[in-house]
């Protein structure tokens, strides 16, 4: 169509909303767009406000907008929000005195922080959670507050909590009005249990509190509750709640709510049918929709009416699922139908802080709803089960417990009808990622993201539609492998068996014999450490293979600079090493840490000057700690039988022992050791993929053990064994993982993958049951015969040298953008 | 109004002004490596099992760190169509196009590059 004959459609509001409006309408090529949006920032993502106090910045959270103003199919009013809407010439008026005639008028002018009158909330110091500028000034702030306060123990309060908890305020509060947290959202025990998790945290907690005023001189100094209590605060973050921005509509005599809110109809017609409101200024069967899915279907229901369909909007599951300050919270359907209407089922642990309810109905057939707290993986396939009336199994407990009969949860996800939505942000069917699936080949995540943009809103829905993947691939008898990637249709274990029965030494001869294309940043690190695993020659020789920390021999940081770590075996380290450690940081203004593994981190270090730092550390006697490697890290040790009273033997120098043996060795993951000298564990010899803790009789070895994001305790692998023993079983044992795992898999998901789990990995290492283990046991030794510092080979050899530069063409210059600020008399990267 | 992309007019081959960035052995094959020109950080990279070389720029845009030419290089796809991946969270760069090819809105600006001899020249002003 000519392109000025197109009908006008006027976009009140850049949020989440009103952009994602303008996306959709900007494909039908049927309109002239014109969007005016009040803040002067483009259109950002309000879903994941709360990672600005993570570190991210405006510009990661904007929404994109390529390809918006080519052809001028958009035209944009940043800054410039509108002022009047006259409804008789259908024009609408922007403060800046902008005059646009509109064919349709659509309002998402969104909603503001409900602000309640309480006297003193004028005071400095008080704040609302809403925008970024919000946040911006709370931020600005925090420095200098030492107790702050949350009003509101909702969803968004918690949220705001969690901000403050990240902006480091030693004491934070959330004072709630309603006796419990999350009211609208989960019942009253799952409050509870949500209540006694996030004390843990820190978080004090005021329920059934009514706030009178806000005392202070200029500032907040203090709330004062109706029951005569008073809390002492210097900083009030209001969230109690939204007030729809409906005042351009009033002012144009639109119908509005009593309590707000533009009234529509199932169309999102206002009461004048040209102009229409999405979001959360719209109030539809006396509801204001606070969450951006139900926005989003508002959305997508004008736009398809616009386009010539006819489409009501039904209203919206509020079902919700969030992570509130490292608590999994979630509820769906119905969480609140009590009998006698519909039956319940309850599990509660209260030891792990989790809480699962679900309401099913009296025959027993359909879920109704639910709430999920401590542990929500559970919630895609129940929140389906819901929204597509699936009839229940005869044990619907298991739905939260777990199967108990094998059964696999895949086979679940391909119960789902085709037309159930498994991607609410951006309306994406089961259907549509099954035939993504099988049509158009795309079988990663990855892929499935660019086909069909599923999972790329909240995220909230990727491990189902990576489920879906799997099921689909298995249904089409696709035979479902962990290949490592496009170049390459073997797994890991394959390639390494390969490797070794081929003799092959370099990347480019493993490339040319199996692989295809160029290789690519997943392929490329994994052969590394399968021929680093195998030969153990020096990594540098292939250093473009090499992931980023291990091409450079050091971690890469932001900014661009590196960290050295050399190693201090079993964090045992003589007063003149601590001194040249000492002396190195300085020279080279380095910051200086203790790390978790008993050593010292020096941050900092220009790329150019990594091979002079090191050359002075190998002088001193020190050697790489393969920090940057997927190696041994530390064999972390208490003060052991030479210093403590407690001690039964001398677990420093076993420590020191173990970690010169399996130094240098490349692993399919970092792998972490710990000695501890009796039963106390102070090493903490549990939480690492190989621990040793001496007993009465001799030592007790215990296996794949975790930190990190998914602690978890390694298991008894050997009872009162002696050094001997211990050393050979942890050969078997690095060997068999090495060999066998998949590429980043730590020894804790290696042997949760493993099929017969302990029992079988005991047999295997303690009773030999493959006969393997004297090949082990020769293959390590090898690997501990061969090794060599990889930086001492670098330090004396000029060739290898010459690679640690910034600028190939000026060696000597070092990258001017790498600058650092200051904290605490040392130097830190600059923020990104 | 505001244009996000600007339609390239002229002839992509002539009038192009080359400048030496470095010597052929000073980036590492399949790898690349950093130069200085001109005052503009850029990256080369050089594909040896191909024969064929890349320029762009070394700022990776997702986090504005200069640190692309320190990425794993690669290839994707039925076309072996060749990318980089930024060493600091992997997004993943087309050497030809400079689209991110890992699903985001980022885009890096390529270079002409050409090899005489043993030298490797650049083209980085648009006269």
């Amino acid at each position: 169509m000519n392109y000025t004959a197109r009908p006008v459609v006027v976009v009140v509001g850049n949020g989440m909303v009103g952009h994602r409006f303008c996306a959709k309408l900007k494909t039908s090529g049927l309109f002239r767009i014109v969007l005016f949006g009040e803040e002067v920032h483009p259109a950002y993502d309000r879903v994941h406000l709360s990672e600005f106090f993570n570190g991210k910045s405006a510009a990661d959270l904007s929404l994109p907008m390529t390809g918006w103003f080519e052809d001028e199919e958009i035209v944009l009013y940043l800054g410039d929000p509108v002022r009047e809407i006259d409804r008789e010439q259908k024009l609408v008026h922007s403060y800046k005195g902008a005059s646009i005639h509109y064919d349709i008028l659509v309002l998402a002018t969104g909603s503001s922080a409900f602000v309640p009158d309480i006297s003193g909330i004028e005071k400095e110091g008080v704040f609302v959670y809403r925008t970024i500028e919000d946040l911006e000034k709370i931020r600005a702030y925090a420095p200098r507050v030492i107790s702050g306060a949350v009003m509101g123990g909702g969803l968004l309060g918690l949220e705001a909590a969690k901000a403050l908890l990240d902006l480091g305020i030693p004491q934070t509060h959330v004072v709630e009005f309603a006796t419990r947290l999350m009211p609208r959202q989960i019942d009253s025990a799952g409050s509870h249990m949500l209540e006694s998790s996030l004390k843990k945290l820190g978080l004090e907690l005021h329920l059934n509190k009514s706030t009178l005023a806000i005392e202070g001189k200029d500032k907040v100094e203090a709330l004062q509750f109706a029951d005569e209590t008073r809390l002492p605060v210097d900083m009030l973050v209001i969230s109690a709640g939204i007030r729809p921005r409906d005042e351009l509509a009033r002012l144009a005599g639109l119908q509005v709510g009593t309590r707000g809110g533009i009234v529509v109809n199932d169309r999102l017609q206002t009461s004048d049918k040209n102009i229409y409101a999405i979001g959360e200024c719209a109030l539809f069967q006396g509801m204001i929709y606070g969450l951006v899915a139900p926005g989003y279907e508002m959305a997508d229901v004008v736009v398809n009416n616009l386009s010539g369909g006819n489409k009501a909007f039904p209203g919206f599951d509020m079902s919700t699922k969030l992570k509130l300050i490292g608590q999994d919270v979630a509820s769906f359907g119905d969480p609140f139908a009590t009998e006698p209407d519909c039956r319940t089922i309850v599990f509660e642990d209260r030891h792990k802080g989790i809480y699962k309810r679900i309401n099913i109905s009296t025959d027993g057939k359909y879920l109704l709803g639910g709430v999920l707290i401590g542990d929500t993986t559970a919630y895609n396939i129940l929140l389906q089960t819901v929204n597509n009336r699936l009839v229940l199994p005869p044990d619907p407990e298991d739905l939260i417990l777990g199967s108990r009969g094998g059964a696999s949860e895949t086979a679940g996800v391909m119960g789902l009808p085709d037309e159930a939505l498994i991607c609410s942000c951006e309306s994406v069917t089961k259907a549509a990622i099954c035939q993504t699936v099988t049509e158009k080949d795309a079988t990663s995540f990855e892929a499935m993201k660019k086909c069909t943009r599923a999972g790329t809103g909240c995220g909230g829905c990727v491990p189902l539609v990576k489920d879906l993947i799997t099921a689909t691939l298995k249904a089409n008898g696709q035979y479902v492998r962990n290949v490592i990637c496009e170049h390459f249709s073997h797994s890991r274990q394959e390639l390494f068996d390969l490797v070794r029965l081929h003799n092959i030494r370099t990347y480019d001869d493993a490339l040319a014999k199996w692989g295809k294309g160029d290789g690519c940043e997943v392929c490329k690190p994994v052969i590394a450490s399968i021929l680093a695993s195998c030969w153990n020659e020096i990594i540098v020789k292939q250093a473009t293979i090499q992931d980023s920390n291990d091409r450079y021999l050091a971690n890469i940081q932001k900014g661009g600079s590196y960290s050295v770590v050399p190693r201090i075996p079993g964090g045992e380290i003589t007063p003149d090493r601590l001194i040249v450690l000492g002396k190195v940081a300085k020279k080279y203004k380095l910051y200086t840490k203790i790390t978790g593994g008993q050593r010292i981190d020096l941050f900092g270090a220009h790329v150019g000057d990594l091979p002079a730092i090191w050359e002075e550390l190998i002088d001193a006697g020190f050697e790489s700690g393969h920090a940057y490697g997927k190696a041994l890290r530390t064999v972390k040790s208490c003060v052991g039988s030479t210093w403590c009273r407690f001690g039964l033997h001398d677990s420093v120098s076993f420590a020191i022992e173990i970690e010169h043996r399996y130094r240098g060795i490349r692993a399919p993951h970092k792998l972490k050791g710990g000695v501890s000298g009796c039963i106390r564990e102070c090493a903490e010899a549990q939480s690492k993929d190989f621990g040793i803790i001496a007993t009465e009789k001799g030592w007790n070895l215990y296996v794949c053990g975790n930190g990190g994001s998914k602690p978890q305790h390694a298991q008894l692998l050997a009872v009162d064994i002696d050094k001997a023993t211990c050393v050979k079983y942890l050969d078997r044992f690095l060997m068999f993982y090495i060999r066998t795992a998949d590429a980043l898999t730590r020894t804790a998901t290696w042997l949760n993958k493993m099929e017969g789990g302990m029992s079988y990995l005991k047999n295997v290492i303690v009773n030999d049951s493959l006969g393997m283990g004297e090949t082990w046991e020769e293959e390590m030794q090898s690997l501990v015969d061969g090794y060599t510092c990889e930086w001492k080979e670098v330090v004396d050899n000029p060739e290898l040298r010459k690679r640690f530069v910034h600028f190939v063409n000026a060696p000597r210059k070092k990258d001017p953008e790498l600058d650092f600020d200051s904290l605490r008399s040392q130097v830190k990267a600059k923020e990104w | 109004m505001q244009t996000l992309t600007q339609p390239d007019t002229k002839n992509p081959t002539q009038n192009l002004k080359w400048q030496l960035a470095c010597h052929v052995d000073d980036i590492p094959k399949d790898g690349g490596a950093c130069v200085l020109v001109d005052g503009e950080q850029i990256a080369i990279f050089h594909f040896g099992r191909r024969g064929e070389w890349f320029a762009t720029q070394n700022r990776c845009p997702h986090k504005q760190q200069m640190a692309l030419s320190r990425g794993m290089t690669g290839s994707t796809g039925e076309t072996c169509e060749p990318k980089v991946a930024c060493p600091f969270h992997k997004k993943t760069f087309s050497l030809v196009t400079g689209e991110c090819l890992s699903g985001d809105d980022y885009r890096i600006r390529t270079y002409p590059v050409k090899v005489k001899g043993d030298k490797v020249y650049v083209s980085i002003s648009s006269q």
